[in-house]
């Protein structure tokens, strides 16, 4: 019997481990022939730890299960009759109604199998690459409309061409795997759950603009994902093209791609201006591709199946999928994988089922800690880059956020600037110091301590800071202050609550 | 539990390195692994083999919230304290958590037994609130947790 039990760290985190070695314990008790294989995870986090099994109609699912469940799902054998079972995992609403394309694979294989990688279509984006030429190849990825998934949603063909266009003794592919948004796990799900997509995407890159050499920088914060992918590249060694893992050290800063490159060259990850871009003068002052995980584990599928195919979904100048994450106090989290153009309000109530404390929602942040948070009014704005914009909010990597009636929107807004105090790299004068005055300003808000003039300082500095900061960090602080103070402006005005007795 | 200092086994690690472009991280990762922290002799002993200055070393080190200068408690536990982690009442269980060990961020226990430290994000935000004990990832925290981290570090 063939039972699958997530490696993924989400799984792990809540117990997967302990199930896993129940079952081989128990099994060898019960006198059942079983095989483990530690997949990644399918995203339905809410089931997990989820155990599936083989069985001659495909596929079942059983979640979520703790350590004591194991014992009578042996003793049952895993029948289908018992109460954790979820039935055939593509069935289920959640991963039924999605269109998985970057994430295809993940949790259906076994992530460290290079044959379960290649029997279920993996390597054929590359031998297409190879086959059409490195200019071709560029052109598929600008045909497809693939923009950077990582939040700034720059066309990566162009991003592509101008990195093929420049001449250079030496070229660079950096894979930007420093995945720092609250709210956000696709990049570390894909590195757990689907290794060998991120090194093809990435070996794609480096032919398609005449680079041998990469590097996956990943933050330190994610321990599995570093194991996953140092392994799986020693697995798949990819003629011409080095791959090496760079661990980071815990700045949220060095997502930013300037500070990032910063940060592999072995200095402080400082932000550097711009011009020159990356694609001229990068890593190591070389041209460089630097792209987001999911912008290059998209890109083997457009090869392998045409950039028709992914262009063909979507919305508006938003083209393909994007792999949106549900998280925070959400009945259904996880990773829900679908074209753009689904509403706000279809992904948090009817996917997400609203929140897991049962209490109404009052507030969603979309876009990690820069991210605006959205009041249940605009739960029609579709998921697109432009459409959010349009709503002085932003899809940054798609991380969804959801907050109950219990929340305190000053707390918010006031925890916002007080992240961007902490993280800032110190190079611009708006984020260094704006970030810490906002946070004492907002301590007189809550104070009482004239209100209106003060908030009137904060929509002041919020304007200094979303001009005048050098990268995204000073610069977008702003959208969750000024989106808290827009939409919930009465938590903002709260009489003092009476001082205890 | 982390080595001493040991000026020889840290030129070993430098010397693994050599040749390598950007070296400074994973040296002073690894010279962390090895002794718990990135000491002032290490500073010295980097700064010469990558021909930097000490002053650039120390930046780096001081730059970045993961390398510490002194020795963390035996264990380290990271309360992640981001927006995900905070809409299921994740502040409530870190301010339960450092209450129990008496302890205030970035503290250790006097025994020298535990650090708690905050983290922003630990990409479980769908499993919250989520913590890391000794690198070992845990979600769903609740007052159970509590008990399990009490025990594991044994108070």
């Amino acid at each position: 019997m063939k039972i699958f039990v997530p490696r993924d760290a989400a799984a792990r985190a809540v117990g997967a481990d302990k199930v896993a070695a129940a079952i081989a314990e128990e099994a060898e008790k019960a006198g059942l022939d079983v095989t483990i294989v530690r997949n990644g995870s399918r995203g339905l986090l809410w089931l997990e730890p989820m155990v599936e099994v083989e069985t001659p109609a495909g596929r079942i699912a059983f979640g979520p299960v703790k350590r004591a469940d194991v014992a009578g799902l042996v003793a049952a054998k895993f029948a289908a009759d018992h109460p954790l079972c979820a039935g055939r995992p593509e069935d289920i609403p959640f991963l039924k109604r999605q269109t998985r394309i970057t994430f295809a694979r993940c949790g259906v294989i076994d992530p460290l199998s290079l044959d379960d990688y290649r029997r279920h279509g993996g390597g054929r984006g590359l031998e297409r690459a190879q086959s059409l030429g490195a200019a071709a190849t560029v052109e598929e990825v600008t045909r497809s409309g693939l923009r950077g998934r990582g939040g700034a949603g720059f066309p990566t063909g162009i991003k592509w061409k101008t990195v093929a266009d420049t001449r250079a003794d030496r070229k660079y592919i950096v894979c930007n795997a420093d995945e720092g948004d609250s709210g956000t796990f696709a990049d570390r799900m894909i590195m757990e759950g689907d290794p060998f997509l991120l090194i093809e995407g990435m070996a794609i890159a480096g032919f398609a603009v005449g680079a041998s050499k990469g590097y996956i920088y990943i933050r330190s914060e994610y321990p599995d994902a570093i194991r996953t992918m140092e392994r799986a590249i020693l697995l798949w060694p990819i003629d011409g093209f080095d791959l090496e893992v760079r661990v980071g050290a815990g700045a949220y800063v060095c997502g930013e791609e300037t500070s990032l490159l910063e940060s592999i060259e072995g200095r402080r990850g400082q932000v550097r201006a711009k011009p020159p871009l990356p694609a001229h003068k990068g890593l190591f002052g070389k041209p460089t591709v630097i792209n987001n995980v999911l912008s290059l584990t998209s890109v083997p599928a457009i090869l392998a199946d045409g950039a028709k195919h992914y262009a063909d979904l979507g919305m508006g100048r938003s083209r393909g999928t994007m792999p949106i994450q549900l998280a925070g106090n959400i009945k259904h989290g996880g990773l829900f994988e679908a074209p753009f153009g689904l509403t706000l309000g279809e992904l948090v109530e009817e996917i997400g089922g609203g929140t897991a404390s049962g209490r109404p929602v009052r507030a969603v942040q979309v876009g990690g800690p820069l991210g605006a948070y959205f009041p249940k009014a605009l739960f029609d704005t579709p998921f697109d880059y432009e459409a959010f914009a349009a709503r002085d909010g932003l899809i940054g990597h798609a991380g969804v956020v959801v907050f109950d009636d219990t929340v305190d929107m000053l707390h918010q807004a006031r925890f916002a600037l007080e992240f961007c105090a902490i993280e800032s790299c110190g190079k611009c004068t708006p984020c260094r110091i704006g970030s810490t005055r906002g946070v004492e300003t907002i301590d007189k808000i809550r104070r009482g301590e004239k209100v209106e003039a003060n908030l009137a300082l904060i929509e002041d500095l919020c304007n200094t800071m979303k001009f005048g900061s050098l990268c995204a960090l000073g610069g977008f602080t702003p959208y969750p202050v000024s989106s808290a103070l827009k939409h919930f402006p009465e938590d903002f005005r709260r009489p003092l609550p009476k001082a205890a007795e | 539990m982390p080595a001493a200092w040991n000026e020889a086994r840290a030129q070993e690690i430098v010397r693994r390195h050599e040749g390598r472009l950007g070296a400074l991280l994973p040296i002073l990762h690894e010279l962390q692994a090895e002794f718990g922290c990135v000491p002032p002799n290490a500073t010295r002993l980097v700064a010469e083999a990558l021909n930097l200055s000490r002053a650039e070393v120390h930046g780096v080190v001081s730059f970045y919230h993961d390398f510490r200068e002194q020795p963390a408690g035996r264990h380290v536990l990271k309360l992640c304290r981001a927006e995900a982690c905070q809409s299921m009442a994740g502040e409530t269980f870190a301010e339960k958590v450092l209450k129990h060990f008496g302890l205030d961020w970035h503290e250790t226990t006097p025994d020298g037994r535990l650090t708690i430290e905050p983290v922003y994000c630990l990409g479980l935000c769908a499993t919250a609130p989520s913590a890391m004990l000794d690198g070992e990832v845990m979600g769903r925290l609740d007052g159970e947790s509590l008990d399990d981290i009490a025990q594991a570090v044994g108070r």
